[in-house]
C-alpha cells in the first residue's frame, strides 16, 4: 500500500504525458466555435439607455450580426469605424452585446464614435457571453435567417476579414 | 570560420557530456576513484566548450554575419549593440545555447567548489548533470542548430521582435534559466541520492545552497519579467497568468517547498522522500516549462518557435528524464528512512503545512495552465483558463500560507507552545487591525478581500519583526546583550527575515492593485482627464526618429490641484523592418504610486488619439518585495555553515552500501 504512494507521481507523469503527445498534434491558433451551426444560446438582456434591449427573438428572421463590445476594449475602438460602415452603407442587421461594461462608459463611447447598433443587450456580469464561449472581446458572430451561429470571428473584423469570409457568407445566408 | 570553430566546439561539448554521464558512473559504483575524477574534469571541459560556441554567436551577432541564418532571423545591422548582444537569446536556438552554458556553468561549480562532498556522491551528482547537458546539446545539434550558414548571404538581416528590444528582457531570460537549471542541481543530488539509497541531514546540507541560489535568481528573474510586461506591453498590468508566466512560476513554487522542507531533512532527519520527490518535481516543472514555451502546444506570445520536430524532441527528453527519476522514485524512495518526528505544532509541523500549502498551490497553477490542453486532447474545444479562476483556487491557498508564515519561526523545533506563540504576536494581530482600519478608513471602503490583504501583509511585517526582536531579546535584555545577539545571529536567520519581510511588501503591492484606476478615452489635443485626483492634459503628438523605428511621441502634462507634477511622453513606435508596430508606456512613479500613460491608437484626422491612463497605487512595492526576497535569499546564501564546516558524513569512508529496506 505504501509502496502504491511512491508509484503515484509516475503514474500521474505518464498520463501527463499522453496528453502532451495528444496536445503536440493540434493547433492551438485554430478557435473554432463548438456553437457553429447550433442555435444561438437563449438570453434576454437588459437596455442600454433608452434603446431596446436585445432577446434570442429579436435575432430572429434575418440574418444577423452579434457583436460583443466594450468602452473599455482598445481593440473594439479599432473596429468601430468598420462596423460604423457596415451598418450606414452595406445595412447589415448589426446588433451590440455590451460585455462587463460601466452602462454609462458604453454611452458615452457610442455618443463619440456613434452607434451602429440595432439594438442593444447589456451583458453586466458576462454571463451571456460564457454561453456564446466568447474568448475576449471584440467578438462577432453571423447567424442565418433560422438563428443558428454560422461564424465566429475573433477580434476585429478588418476590411480583409469582412471581404473574404463575412461578405460572401452573408451573400449565401441570403441577406438583403 | 569562427562559427564553425563554435558548431565544433559544441559537438565536442557533446562528446564530453557523453563521457561525464557514464564513466563517472560506473567508477561511482566500483569504487575506481580514477574514473570518478574524471566527472570533474569533464564538466570542466564541458564549460570551456561550451562557453566557446556562445562567444562565437555572439561575436556572429555583433558583427553581423548574415552567412548564419540564426542571424539573419533575429538581428539587423541597424540594431544597437545591447539589442545584438541580447538578441542572441532572443531566440530559441542561442536561448538554448544559453540554457546549456549555464547547465555547464553549474556542473564546473560542483566540479571546482564541490570538494567537501564524498566522492562518489560527486561523481553521481556530476553524471546526472552530464545526462541533462548531453540531451540539451543532442536537442540543439539535431534540431535547433544555430550555427547553420546560408549561401549566399543576404544583404541585412529580419531584426528582433521589437517587443524583445528592451533593457528589460537583456536580464530577464538569463535570471530565469540561472533559476530554472539551477533546480537541476536539486534533481542531480535528489537521482543522485536515489541511486546511493541515503538521503541524510548532510544530504539537505549540500543541496540547499544550490537550490538556494536557484531560486534566488528565478524570484529575480519572473520580477524581471513581470517588470517588463508591465511597461512594455501597456495595459497596466504585471501579471496575466499567462501560460508561460506561469510556467516560470511552478518550479518557483516548488522551489520555495524545496527550502523550506531541506530544512526539515537538515534538523529533523525527516521529511526525505518528499523532499527527494520536490527536487524531482522542482525540475520537472522547469523542463515542462520549457517544453510548454517551445512546443507551441498551448498559445502565447512568447512561443517564439513553434516547431513539432522540437517539440516531439523535448517530449521524449521529458519521458526519459522525468519519467526516469520518478521510476527510481517508486523504486527507491520506499527504501529511505524515516527520521525524527514531530508534534503537529511545532515548527517541523507549520513547515509540513507551508509544504502542502506550496505544492498544492503548484498543482493549481499546473491545472489551469494545461486544463485548455486536457480539454482539447478529448475533443473538449478550445477554452482559455483566466485570472477568476485563480483569484478562487490560489489566492484562498496563499491566505493560510501567510497567516502561518509568521508562527513557524515561533515555533520550537520539536513540540511548540502554541498560546505562547499567539501571545507573543499579540503586537503582530494589533498592526494588522490598525492597517485595516486605516486601510478601510483612507481608501472609503474598497473590496473587503483587499482590506484583508493590507492587514495580512501587515501581519507578516510585523510577526517576523517581532520574531527577531524575539530572537535577539531588544528590549527585554541590556542592549549590549542584544546587540551581542544580533551579531551572533546566523546569516540564515538574517536571510529569513528578510525574505519573510519582502513577502509582506510584495504582498502589499499585490493587493493595492484592487484600487488602480484605470480611464480609456478618446483625447484631442488640449483635453483633460481626471484620474485619481491627478490631472492629465494632452498636448498632443509629434513624429520622432529611433535608431531603428519611427515613432508618434504623446505628451501629458500632469497636474494634481494645479500644481505640476510631472510630463509624460508616451510613444507609439513603428518598426520598419519587422512592420510591427509597439506601444511604448511612459511610467511616472513616486515609489507609493505609478501613473501610466499609453497612447493606443489614432482616431480621426484632428490629432486625437486613444488613451490610456492609470493609476496604480503601490505597484513598484511588488517589485521591491521580490528584490528583497531574493535578496534574502542571497544572505542565507552567505551563510559559512553552507561553505564550510559542513559535518562529516557519518558513513563517508565506508564503501558505498545499496539501499537497505
Amino acid at each position: 500500500m505504501r509502496r502504491l504512494l511512491f508509484i503515484l507521481p509516475l503514474a500521474l507523469f505518464v498520463v501527463l504525458a499522453g496528453y502532451f503527445t495528444l496536445g503536440l498534434f493540434r493547433d492551438p491558433s485554430v478557435l473554432p466555435s463548438v456553437l457553429i451551426d447550433k442555435p444561438a444560446p437563449e438570453f434576454a438582456l437588459p437596455a442600454l439607455g433608452d434603446k431596446p434591449g436585445l432577446a434570442t427573438a429579436d435575432l430572429a428572421g434575418g440574418v444577423a450580426l452579434v457583436n460583443f463590445f466594450a468602452s473599455w476594449c482598445v481593440p473594439c475602438r479599432a473596429e468601430h469605424p468598420m462596423l460604423m460602415r457596415l451598418a450606414d452603407e452595406d445595412h447589415v442587421a448589426l446588433y451590440g452585446i455590451d460585455y462587463k461594461d460601466k452602462p454609462e462608459e458604453a454611452k458615452r463611447l457610442l455618443a463619440q464614435l456613434g452607434d451602429p447598433y440595432r439594438r442593444i443587450g447589456v451583458d453586466h456580469d458576462g454571463r451571456t457571453a460564457i454561453d456564446f464561449g466568447v474568448y475576449g472581446v471584440p467578438e462577432t458572430y453571423v447567424l442565418d435567417k433560422a438563428g443558428r451561429i454560422r461564424f465566429r470571428q475573433v477580434g476585429p473584423i478588418t476590411q480583409e476579414d469582412y471581404e473574404r469570409k463575412i461578405l460572401p457568407l452573408l451573400k449565401q445566408l441570403g441577406a438583403s | 570560420m569562427i562559427v564553425e570553430l563554435g558548431h565544433y566546439s559544441l559537438v565536442l561539448a557533446l562528446f564530453m557530456a557523453l563521457l561525464q554521464a557514464s564513466l563517472p558512473l560506473v567508477g561511482a559504483a566500483r569504487g575506481q576513484l580514477a574514473l570518478m575524477a574524471l566527472a570533474n574534469s569533464t564538466a570542466v571541459a564541458q564549460l570551456v566548450l561550451v562557453g566557446f560556441a556562445f562567444a562565437a554567436l555572439v561575436h556572429a551577432y555583433v558583427t553581423s554575419d548574415f552567412s548564419v541564418v540564426n542571424v539573419v532571423e533575429n538581428s539587423h545591422s541597424l540594431k544597437p549593440l545591447l539589442y545584438k548582444v541580447t538578441g542572441v537569446w532572443g531566440n530559441h536556438e542561442g536561448s538554448m545555447v544559453l540554457w546549456v552554458l549555464i547547465l555547464s556553468l553549474y556542473g564546473a561549480a560542483v566540479a571546482l567548489f564541490g570538494g567537501n562532498l564524498p566522492p562518489a556522491l560527486r561523481a553521481r551528482v556530476l553524471a546526472v548533470q552530464g545526462m541533462i547537458g548531453a540531451a540539451f546539446l543532442l536537442f540543439i545539434l539535431l534540431t535547433s542548430n544555430p550555427f547553420i550558414r546560408e549561401f549566399p548571404a543576404p544583404l541585412d538581416g529580419k531584426g528582433l521582435n521589437p517587443l524583445l528590444q528592451d533593457p528589460g528582457l537583456a536580464f530577464h531570460p538569463p535570471f530565469l534559466y540561472l533559476g530554472y537549471v539551477g533546480f537541476s542541481m536539486a534533481f542531480s543530488f535528489a537521482v543522485a541520492a536515489l541511486i546511493e539509497g541515503r538521503v541524510d541531514a548532510a544530504w539537505a546540507r549540500w543541496v540547499r545552497p544550490w537550490t538556494l541560489a536557484a531560486w534566488c535568481a528565478l524570484t529575480c528573474g519572473i520580477a524581471m519579467g513581470s517588470w517588463w510586461a508591465y511597461y512594455v506591453l501597456g495595459w497596466g498590468g504585471w501579471w496575466a497568468w499567462d501560460p508561460v508566466e506561469n510556467a516560470s512560476f511552478m518550479p518557483w513554487l516548488a522551489g520555495t517547498a524545496l527550502l523550506h522542507s531541506a530544512i526539515v531533512v537538515e534538523k529533523r532527519n525527516a521529511l526525505k522522500s518528499w523532499a527527494v520527490l520536490l527536487a524531482i518535481i522542482a525540475f520537472s516543472l522547469s523542463l515542462i516549462g520549457t517544453f510548454l514555451v517551445r512546443s507551441g502546444v498551448l498559445t502565447s506570445v512568447h512561443a517564439f518557435a513553434v516547431d513539432p520536430a522540437r517539440g516531439a524532441f523535448i517530449l521524449a527528453l521529458l519521458v526519459v528524464a522525468i519519467g526516469g527519476s520518478l521510476t527510481l522514485y517508486a523504486i527507491r524512495a520506499p527504501a529511505l528512512k524515516t527520521g525524527g518526528l514531530f508534534a503537529p505544532i511545532s515548527r517541523g509541523g507549520a513547515l509540513v503545512l507551508n509544504n502542502l500549502l506550496l505544492a498544492t498551490a503548484a498543482a493549481t497553477v499546473f491545472v489551469g495552465t494545461l486544463y485548455p490542453l486536457f480539454l482539447d486532447a478529448v475533443g473538449g474545444g478550445k477554452v482559455s483558463v483566466g485570472a477568476p479562476f485563480y483569484s478562487a483556487t490560489f489566492v484562498p491557498l496563499m491566505v493560510p500560507l501567510l497567516v502561518t508564515l509568521v508562527f513557524g519561526p515561533l515555533l520550537a523545533w520539536k513540540r511548540g507552545d502554541l498560546a505562547g506563540a499567539l501571545g507573543r504576536l499579540k503586537f503582530a494581530f494589533a498592526a494588522a487591525a490598525a492597517v485595516a482600519l486605516a486601510t478601510f478608513w483612507l481608501a472609503t471602503g474598497g473590496p473587503v478581500g483587499a482590506v484583508f490583504g493590507m492587514a495580512l501583509a501587515a501581519w507578516i511585517f510585523a510577526g517576523t519583526a517581532l520574531e527577531y526582536a524575539d530572537r535577539i531579546r531588544l528590549l527585554r535584555a541590556p542592549p549590549g546583550e542584544s546587540w551581542r545577539r544580533a551579531r551572533n545571529l546566523p546569516r540564515a536567520a538574517y536571510g529569513m527575515t528578510i525574505a519573510h519581510l519582502g513577502v509582506a511588501i510584495l504582498v502589499t503591492g499585490v493587493t493595492a492593485s484592487a484600487w488602480q484606476v484605470e480611464r480609456v478615452e478618446t483625447m484631442r489635443p488640449g483635453d483633460a482627464v481626471d484620474v485619481a485626483g491627478y490631472s492629465f492634459r494632452f498636448a498632443g503628438t509629434q513624429p520622432v526618429a529611433g535608431p531603428n523605428y519611427t515613432a508618434q511621441r504623446g505628451r501629458f502634462v500632469v497636474t494634481r490641484d494645479g500644481a505640476p507634477v510631472t510630463v509624460m511622453q508616451p510613444e507609439k513606435r513603428f518598426y520598419p523592418v519587422q512592420r510591427m508596430p509597439i506601444t511604448d508606456a511612459a511610467i511616472h512613479t513616486n515609489g507609493f504610486a505609478d501613473l501610466y500613460a499609453v497612447i493606443a491608437d489614432t482616431a480621426g484626422d484632428d490629432g486625437a488619439w486613444v488613451v490610456r491612463l492609470y493609476y496604480n497605487p503601490l505597484v513598484p512595492w511588488i517589485w521591491f518585495g521580490a528584490i528583497i526576497m531574493a535578496l534574502g535569499g542571497l544572505v542565507s546564501l552567505s551563510d559559512r555553515r553552507l561553505r564550510i564546516g559542513v559535518p562529516v558524513r557519518r558513513t563517508a569512508a565506508a564503501p558505498v552500501a545499496p539501499a537497505r529496506a
